[in-house]
């Protein structure tokens, strides 16, 4: 089971940019490792990650098996009005998760 | 007769596995890019246009014990306004078994063209951070990192 982890600060000033950090569970399997009797560990990875705030879309990311297992990824947008952050993740074998964030702007 | 059957079965057997094993070596070491593959995937990304150094800080530790999860951090200078942002970054390495680690798409509400993230190395290499630019132009830093424990290759 995928859980995300996500870490914004509660409160914003407008126009200022803050940091959005976020984490998901994922065994971020790279496809070229090999068991013991020689058969290849298929390729099981997020491929696409992105986060939209109030609708628009502010960040966007294709990643690679060279990715870490558990992706962490981290970036900044400007606070512009109160709203929800809304995060997805993509991968192979079907996967798909969502996650949200409130934020606060004074 | 029947013996002789089945010492031809066991030959066979021995060759069939010998041929395997080898199959199985080849195609292990054939999952590795080369530094020239990566440069054929930034030419993939930047075409015909010039890459020069400088505005892109690429942070990475110069020495790693573990190459399976390796901070990364990728700093552009931008004013970040929206005539003049930075669209895309992207990280490339030489030696893992594909070129490619990550590639960002911003905007100008980014506010701030700087990502992190955590990725792999398979081997002591040259790892490179690319911006492009709103106005078409790309920049470039490199950084060298040397593993000691490789990822990505490790039997089960």
């Amino acid at each position: 089971m995928a859980r995300p982890l996500i870490n914004v600060p509660a409160k914003v000033k407008r126009g200022r940019a803050f940091e959005i950090k976020t984490l998901i569970s994922h065994v971020m399997e790279t496809g070229y490792r090999y068991t013991t009797v020689g058969a290849r560990i298929p390729r099981d990875i997020v491929t696409l990650f992105s986060c939209s705030y109030n609708g628009e879309e502010i960040f966007r990311a294709d990643l690679s098996p060279a990715i870490s297992a558990n992706p962490f990824i981290t970036f900044f947008t400007v606070a512009t009005e109160n709203g929800t952050l809304e995060f997805k993740w993509t991968g192979d074998n079907g996967f798909f998760e969502t996650a949200t964030a409130t934020i606060t702007v004074e | 007769m029947g013996e002789r059957k089945l010492g031809a079965t066991r030959r066979a057997v021995v060759f069939g596995s010998l041929v395997g094993g080898l199959a199985a070596t080849i195609s292990v070491e054939r999952a590795r890019a080369t530094p020239a593959q990566m440069r054929e995937a930034i030419r993939n990304v930047v075409g015909a246009a010039a890459v020069r150094k400088g505005r892109v800080e690429l942070d990475v530790p110069p020495v790693v014990e573990n190459g399976n999860t390796v901070a990364l951090g990728v700093t552009v200078d931008s004013p970040m306004t929206a005539t003049d942002y930075v669209k895309t970054i992207h990280v490339f390495n030489e030696k893992n078994p594909q070129p490619n680690v990550i590639s960002v798409y911003l905007g100008p509400r980014a506010g701030k063209a700087r990502i992190s993230t955590r990725f792999r190395l398979a081997d002591t290499q040259t790892v490179t951070a690319i911006a492009e630019m709103s106005d078409g132009t790309f920049w470039s830093a490199t950084a060298e990192v040397i593993v000691t424990l490789a990822a990505c290759v490790e039997e089960l």
